[in-house]
C-alpha cells in the first residue's frame, strides 16, 4: 500500500507548510494612531467594522458618517457590519485585512494588543478626560477607546411592579423575590424573563460583579479567590437567578423564549423583568411606541443588595473601537474614534452614559441620580487574566454555558443542587487559576 | 449520424456500457512518439487539475491544517502559537467528560433507524405505480432542500409551548400543553425528530434511484410466479438496494457521531442536548482553545473512520445479484 503512505506524507508536509503561514502582525508593532492636528487635512478612506447592523441598515451610521465630514470633509467612512461579529472578526484577525476601526473582540488577549491595534496614546494623558481607559492599556498605552458606557440592572415595567404593590426597589435578593412573588399572584405578568434561548442575555448576570460589594477591585478578586464563595459577588448573584427560577418566577418554557418577542410583550406589562443592561432600555421603550403603550414605563434598577444603605452600580465601557495596526490611514481612523465616541451624539442617542469623564449622565439613568445610586469604575488591571483562567477552566462566566445549566438545575431539568454546582465552579476556577498567569 | 443519436443520453450509456468484444478495437500503432505518449498520459490529469485542486484547497488543506493546530496550544487569534506535542490528545483521553456527549447521539442513531425505515416505506410504496405519485416524491424530498439553520428557527416555533405542535395536538383532542425542550430526554427527542423530518427524503431519494435501477421485467417475472408486493420487496427490492442501504446506514451513523445544526441553532447544547460537535466548537470559540478542539475534531474523525471500518467488516458489500 505504497500510494497510501505517499498521501500521508504529503498531507505531513503540507500540515507543515500550512502550519507556517499562521498569525500575522507583527511587523508593524508599536505604531501610533495619533490624533490629527488639523482635520481638514486628514484624508483616505477608513472602513468601519461595527456589529450595529440594524443602524448601517436604517442609515442611522451613514448620518453619522455625513455630520463626520463636515468636519473632516476629506475622509472617506464605509462601514461593514458583521452580524456574528466576534466570530467573524477573529477568523479576519488572522490576516491584515481587518478594516480601519474595529471594535476589540472579546478574544482578543488584552497583551496582544499591541500586536493588533495601533495606540492611541498613553494612559496618563488620556485618562484625564476619558473614562475606563484602563480596560484597553497594556505597558502605560492605550489601544482602544469605547464608544459608550453601560450599567447592568433590571429593566422592569412600572405600571405592572405598581399593580403588584411595589413602589420601592428591593435592597435585598429576599426582597427582590417577594416583589416577584407579588408579581406572579396579584398579576397576569411573567414576573422575571430569562431569555434563555437567546443565549447571551443570560451573561449580563456576570455584571453583577462589583454591584453587589461595591468594590472596585472586584474584577482583581476574581483572580485571587473562588468567585462562588459564600458572600462572594457572583454567588449572591446566581443564587439570586437560580431562586427565582427554581421558585417558578419566571416563564412557562425558558427553553424557546424569543429575544425579540420580549420586547413588546414587557413594553405590554405581559412580562414584568428582565436583567439586561442600560443599553436595553432605549430598545424597550422603542418597542413600547410600537405596541402603543407608554414608553415611561419602562423602568431601570439596580441589583437588589445595598452597601451602607446605598445601591451599587458598575459602570463598564462597551465595545471598544481600536485602529487595525495595518491601516493606511491611521490619523482618519483615529479622529474617527475620537469623533464618533465623544462628538456623534451616539451615545446619547441610545441613553447611554459618554465615555467622557465629565459629561453628565444620559436620561435613562437620571433615577439613578435622583435615588442616589454609586456608580463606580472596576479597575482592569487584572482584566486579561480573568479571561484566561475563564477559558483555561472553561468555566465561561462570559458565556451562557454554565448559566443555562443553572437555569436547568433550578428547574428540575438536571439533576443537582446549588451548592455542589457552584462549588464544581469554584473548584475548577481555583485549578485554573493556579495554571494560568505563573 | 442524425443529431438525436448524439444527444440522446440513453444511447451513449448504451453504447459505453457494450462490452469491448462487440466491436474490435482498432489497430494501435506500437509506439506512439514520445510527445504523442507524453500527452496521452497528462490528459487524464489535466481534466482532473480543477476538481483536484478544489479538493485539496478546500478540503485536505484544511484537514492538514487541522491536523497541524492540534499539536500546537493555538487559541485560534493569538499570531504566536507553541507546539505542545500530543498534550491535547493526552488530555481529550484523560477527561472521560467529553466523551459524555456520544451518549445524545444515541438518540439520533435511534431516530436514524427509524428514518431509514421510513425512507424505505415510502420509496418502495412510491416505486410502484401510484397515483400523485411525482407530488410525494417532491413532498418527502422538500425538507431536505431547506436550509438547516431555517429548519432550526422554524422549529423553534413549532415546539414553543402554545406552539404549531401544541396546537395541532390541541385539534386533535389532545389537550396538551408541555415545553417540548424543556426536559434533557424530550428535547433530545424532539431534535432528532426535527433531523429524520430533515433527512429522510435524502435517503428516500437514494432508495428510490436504487429501486428505479431494478429491471421492471423483474417484478413482471415475479408477478407471474404468484409473489405478492411483500414478497417482491424482501426477495427483489431489498437485495437489489443493498449496496445503497449500507451505505445509508454508514452515513446514518457518522451523521449521529457528529450531530451539530440543528440542537446548536435550537438549543445551544443546553439542556443535555450538547453533542461532541458542539462541545468541540464551544472549546474552540468559546474557550479559545482551538489547538484542543481541533484534535477533539481529529479524534472524532478517527472515531467514525473506526466505525465505519468496522462496519464495512461486519457487513461485507457484496455485489447486488439478482439474477
Amino acid at each position: 500500500m505504497s500510494h497510501r503512505r505517499t498521501l500521508a506524507g504529503t498531507l505531513v508536509a503540507a500540515a507543515l507548510l500550512v502550519s507556517g503561514c499562521t498569525g500575522s502582525g507583527g511587523s508593524s508593532e508599536g505604531a501610533d494612531a495619533k490624533a490629527p492636528d488639523d482635520p481638514s487635512k486628514v484624508s483616505g478612506t477608513i472602513k468601519v467594522l461595527t456589529h450595529r447592523t440594524d443602524i448601517v441598515q436604517d442609515g442611522t451610521m451613514k448620518k453619522y458618517a455625513d455630520a463626520f465630514n463636515r468636519t473632516y470633509p476629506k475622509v472617506k467612512v464605509e462601514f461593514e457590519a458583521l452580524t456574528d461579529y466576534e466570530a467573524e472578526v477573529k477568523i479576519r484577525m488572522n490576516t491584515e485585512n481587518y478594516g480601519d476601526v474595529l471594535m476589540i473582540p472579546a478574544v482578543i488577549k488584552k497583551n496582544d494588543y499591541p500586536k493588533f491595534f495601533a495606540s492611541l496614546g498613553t494612559e496618563k494623558e488620556l485618562s484625564e478626560k476619558y473614562r475606563f481607559t484602563d480596560f484597553t492599556a497594556v505597558d502605560g498605552k492605550v489601544y482602544g477607546q469605547t464608544t459608550n458606557g453601560g450599567t447592568p440592572g433590571f429593566v422592569y415595567n412600572k405600571k405592572v411592579w405598581a399593580e403588584a404593590g411595589v413602589t420601592d426597589w428591593p435592597t435585598t435578593p429576599d426582597e427582590f423575590l417577594t416583589a416577584l412573588k407579588a408579581i406572579k399572584s396579584r398579576t397576569d405578568a411573567v414576573p422575571y424573563y430569562t431569555n434563555f434561548a437567546a443565549q447571551w442575555p443570560l451573561t449580563s448576570w456576570t455584571y453583577v460583579n462589583g454591584s453587589v460589594s461595591c468594590d472596585t477591585g472586584a474584577t482583581t478578586a476574581l483572580t485571587e479567590g473562588d468567585p462562588w464563595a459564600e458572600g462572594a459577588d457572583l454567588r449572591v448573584g446566581d443564587t439570586l437567578l437560580h431562586d427565582i427560577v427554581h421558585q417558578g418566577l419566571i416563564e412557562k418554557d425558558p427553553t424557546t423564549t424569543n429575544w425579540e418577542g420580549s420586547k413588546p410583550r414587557l413594553a405590554k406589562g405581559e412580562i414584568a423583568t428582565a436583567w439586561l443592561g442600560s443599553w436595553a432600555v432605549l430598545q424597550f421603550r422603542q418597542a413600547a411606541e410600537k405596541a402603543g403603550t407608554d414608553p415611561d414605563d419602562i423602568g431601570f434598577m439596580p441589583f437588589p443588595a445595598q452597601v451602607d444603605g446605598t445601591f451599587c452600580a458598575v459602570l463598564s465601557p462597551d465595545y471598544n473601537q481600536a485602529v487595525n495596526i495595518n491601516s493606511k490611514h491611521k490619523e482618519a481612523a483615529r479622529a474617527w474614534i475620537d469623533w464618533f465616541s465623544t462628538e456623534s451624539g451616539y451615545a446619547d442617542d441610545n441613553l447611554l452614559p459618554s465615555v467622557l469623564k465629565d459629561a453628565p449622565l444620559p436620561e435613562a439613568l437620571k433615577p439613578y441620580e435622583e435615588a442616589g445610586v454609586k456608580l463606580i469604575e472596576l479597575d482592569d488591571a487584572k482584566g486579561g487574566l480573568v479571561k484566561e483562567i475563564d477559558s483555561a477552566s472553561e468555566v465561561g462566566i462570559h458565556g451562557p454555558a454554565y448559566r443555562q445549566d443553572l437555569v436547568d438545575l433550578a428547574r428540575g431539568a438536571e439533576d443537582g443542587d446549588l451548592d455542589d454546582f457552584l462549588a464544581d465552579l469554584g473548584k475548577r476556577w481555583t485549578e485554573a487559576a493556579k495554571t494560568v498567569g505563573s | 449520424m442524425p443529431r438525436t443519436r448524439t444527444t440522446d443520453p440513453s444511447h451513449a450509456t448504451e453504447k459505453a456500457a457494450r462490452p469491448p468484444v462487440a466491436a474490435p478495437p482498432p489497430p494501435m500503432p506500437r509506439r506512439a512518439p514520445r510527445k504523442v505518449r507524453l500527452w496521452r498520459k497528462l490528459t487524464p490529469w489535466l481534466f482532473l487539475a480543477a476538481p483536484l485542486a478544489l479538493l485539496i484547497a478546500f478540503t485536505y488543506a484544511p484537514v492538514a491544517n487541522m491536523l497541524a493546530y492540534s499539536f500546537t496550544d493555538w487559541d485560534g487569534v493569538s499570531p504566536e502559537l507553541r507546539y505542545t506535542g500530543p498534550d491535547n490528545y493526552i488530555e481529550i483521553f484523560t477527561r472521560p467528560e467529553l466523551f459524555q456527549v456520544f451518549f445524545v447521539s444515541g438518540y439520533y442513531l435511534a431516530a436514524s433507524a427509524l428514518q431509514i425505515g421510513v425512507a424505505l416505506y415510502f420509496a418502495t410504496i412510491l416505486s410502484f405505480d401510484l397515483r400523485f405519485r411525482n407530488l410525494f416524491k417532491g413532498v418527502l424530498f422538500f425538507p431536505y432542500l431547506i436550509n438547516g439553520v431555517a429548519i432550526g428557527f422554524v422549529f423553534l416555533y413549532f415546539f414553543q409551548d402554545g406552539g404549531t405542535l401544541d396546537s395541532l395536538l390541541a385539534l386533535l383532542g389532545h389537550e396538551s400543553d408541555r415545553a417540548w425542550l424543556g426536559t434533557s430526554t424530550s428535547a433530545n427527542i424532539s431534535l432528532s425528530g426535527v433531523s429524520v423530518w430533515r433527512y429522510t427524503g435524502l435517503n428516500f431519494v437514494l432508495f428510490l434511484g436504487a429501486i428505479q435501477s431494478i429491471p421492471g421485467e423483474l417484478y413482471e417475472a415475479a408477478e407471474l410466479d404468484g409473489a405478492n408486493r411483500w414478497h417482491q420487496f424482501r426477495y427483489i427490492i431489498a437485495p437489489g438496494i443493498r449496496p445503497v442501504l449500507s451505505l445509508s446506514v454508514i452515513l446514518s451513523i457518522s451523521g449521529s457521531l457528529s450531530v451539530f445544526e440543528i440542537p446548536y441553532i435550537m438549543t445551544g447544547g443546553a439542556t443535555g442536548t450538547e453533542t461532541f460537535v458542539i462541545q468541540t466548537v464551544k472549546l474552540a470559540f468559546q474557550f479559545n482553545k482551538t489547538g484542543l478542539a481541533s484534535a477533539a475534531a481529529v479524534v472524532l474523525l478517527l472515531i467514525i473512520l473506526a466505525v465505519t471500518w468496522l462496519q464495512r467488516r461486519l457487513v461485507p458489500d457484496d455485489r447486488a445479484d439478482l439474477v
